[in-house]
């Protein structure tokens, strides 16, 4: 008997997305929607378990292999580099990593720059390619805060609709790049489970595109 | 020897041994410790930057080594004859995503010197019989950087881009590799080439016959010709499980030519790597050329685990009245009928066991 696929799926909104596009791929599993305690979901018929797992930890899970795919925002995959493969874009939770500010501000290059984020490799990355010293503030949420209070110059943040940093003064002053969820797949899995996985990147990219 | 003496890691690093010196490798032995300054000239050849250093009792920074090729090719000789060694080494480096350094068990082989066709094939066919003797469900990933690098030449990107490109492939990332593409301004033509080339993925034989038929520049044909005759070679050794797959990518800097990648079911993650690296040894001053693979031991530790019970055939036990003389004499008689014995005190405690034995008490339970 074929092995079932383990799907890591992240809790919250986008993890709820992300089902209903595996949902309309064929892979439905109405128990997954269940208030209740039980952390694994299979569908025997269709081959596939789910599980939920904080949306940080989808890379660490298909990374070590317990899960064989998972959905992962690119934010997480940028800040992790995971070694996995990245097979489709899922379309969904889509945002843009960001450098915000106060609107007037701009960078007089005097000094460190102070950075406020929950990204520090994203961070370091962006301002060593543009050989900007730079200070790290490594926080866990409520970003916009930092900025405010004068704990940081600038932040480097998802924004989705750019109206939490409105309504406190900031605004965007550099993209970084595009954010959305991702279908990712263990490498070694992948070798062994080619066909199974394949047939569900097929099914959803049909999904995404409907 | 009883075979189950051996852990999985211990077994399969002696028959891989084995298998290496049967094909005429000579075994080679590299220090523990290496000039600091060697790791630094060579970072990216490196699977991890980071090198545990310290300074030796005259003050020059040395370091564990963190690598064996590069030991091996330093100390190579550069008299254009070919040199087949195969090693067992620890290495220290911090593995990808993990925090502090590890001291891992490494296993391979390297031909050096001259590469010709006949050298490669073997090497090749050496890195998919040593997955055979970990497990019968192997893959062995093949791909030739020289059929990428031959496309994106004809490209006027510069390394970095090209680096962004080839990770991009190394995910199988479509999405990004197209991305990257539109930013880049890459002509249609090798876009849809290297889309074409990222999605070809599957056995050797059947894959390259599909990849011929694209439109590729010369030196992509020359870099899929030697694939094509590295395929009937293994297909004469009677070797199975190949794939061509160009998402095996290695920084091409160091590598030209095959480079390949092994898998075995229940490990989630590669097992083996390895791939012509000429480019390595003409940067360090040497003539000739090598290929070479390492198997990574250390990935077998919770593979195919026995349950280890570590009990023994029988036990005995003894306490403050017991004479040495007894025990010495009741262990030995058990030792003599093949058993194993352990030897403890009475309120000690005990192991699984199979028989119990109190020297000079009169009823033995």
């Amino acid at each position: 008997m074929k092995r079932m696929i383990n799907v890591a799926l992240p809790k919250g909104r986008l993890g709820d997305k992300a089902y209903a596009l595996f949902a309309q791929a064929g892979y439905e599993c109405p128990e997954l929607l269940e208030e209740n305690r039980k952390l694994t979901f299979e569908n025997e018929r269709a081959g596939v378990r789910y599980f939920w797992v904080k949306p940080s930890d989808v890379a660490i899970y298909v990374e070590r292999g317990a899960a064989d795919v998972g959905v992962a925002g690119r934010d997480i995959l940028l800040e992790y580099a995971p070694d996995v493969y990245e097979l489709i874009d899922l379309g969904i939770g889509k945002c843009r990593m960001c450098v915000a500010g106060p609107s007037a501000f701009t960078d007089p290059h005097t000094g460190v720059l102070r950075v406020a984020t929950k990204f520090p490799n994203i961070a370091r990355k962006y301002y060593a390619a543009q050989s900007r010293e730079i200070d790290v503030i490594r926080l866990n949420g409520s970003i916009e805060l930092a900025p405010i209070l004068g704990l940081s110059d600038v932040i480097v943040d998802i924004v989705e609709t750019g109206k939490t940093l409105a309504e406190n003064g900031l605004s965007v002053l550099e993209e970084i790049e595009p954010v959305s969820a991702r279908l990712i797949a263990n490498k070694a899995h992948y070798k062994f489970m080619g066909e199974q996985i394949d047939a569900l990147r097929r099914g959803l990219s049909k999904a995404v595109q409907a | 020897m009883n075979p189950a003496t051996l852990s999985t890691q211990e077994r399969i690093m002696f028959e891989l041994r084995e298998l290496y010196l049967d094909y005429g490798y000579r075994p080679y032995k590299v220090g523990k410790f290496e000039e600091y300054d060697l790791y630094m000239r060579n970072k990216k050849f490196l699977a991890s930057e980071q090198v545990l250093s310290f300074s030796d009792t005259n003050g020059r920074l040395k370091a564990l080594k963190p690598d064996v090729t590069l030991s091996i090719v330093k100390n190579a000789k550069d008299d254009g004859r070919v040199q087949k060694l195969c090693y067992t080494e620890t290495v220290y480096r911090v593995p990808r995503n993990a925090y502090g350094f590890r001291e891992i068990m490494q296993t391979g082989l390297e031909c050096i010197g001259r590469v010709d066709d006949y050298a490669a094939g073997e090497v090749l066919m050496l890195a998919a019989r040593s997955l055979g003797r970990i497990s019968e469900r192997y893959v062995l990933d093949v791909s030739n950087v020289g059929v990428l690098s031959g496309v994106l030449a004809e490209e006027p990107i510069g390394d970095a881009d090209s680096a962004r490109i080839l990770a991009a492939i190394g995910e199988k990332n479509l999405h990004g590799l197209g991305a990257i593409c539109g930013q880049l301004s890459v002509s249609q033509k090798t876009r849809e080439r290297l889309e074409a080339l990222v999605s070809a993925c599957g056995p050797l034989e059947q894959t390259l016959a599909r990849v011929a038929r694209l439109d590729l520049p010369q030196s992509s044909r020359e870099a899929l010709g030697e694939l094509r005759r590295m395929s009937d070679m293994l297909a004469a050794y009677g070797v199975k499980n190949v794939n061509l797959d160009f998402s095996v990518v290695n920084d091409m800097d160091y590598y030209n030519g095959l480079v390949f990648r092994g898998f075995v079911e229940g490990i989630p993650a590669g097992v083996l790597s390895g791939g012509r690296y000429d480019n390595l040894l003409s940067r360090m001053g040497k003539r000739g050329e090598a290929i070479g693979f390492a198997v990574y031991l250390d990935q077998l530790e919770r593979f195919m685990e026995q349950k280890a019970d570590f009990g023994t055939d029988a036990l005995v036990l003894y306490d403050d009245t017991t004479d040495p003389l007894e025990i010495v004499r009741a262990a030995e008689t058990l030792r003599a009928r093949g058993l194993s014995v352990r030897v403890q005190r009475e309120e000690e405690p005990r192991p699984p066991c199979r028989e119990v034995v109190r020297p000079g008490k009169e009823a033995n339970v």
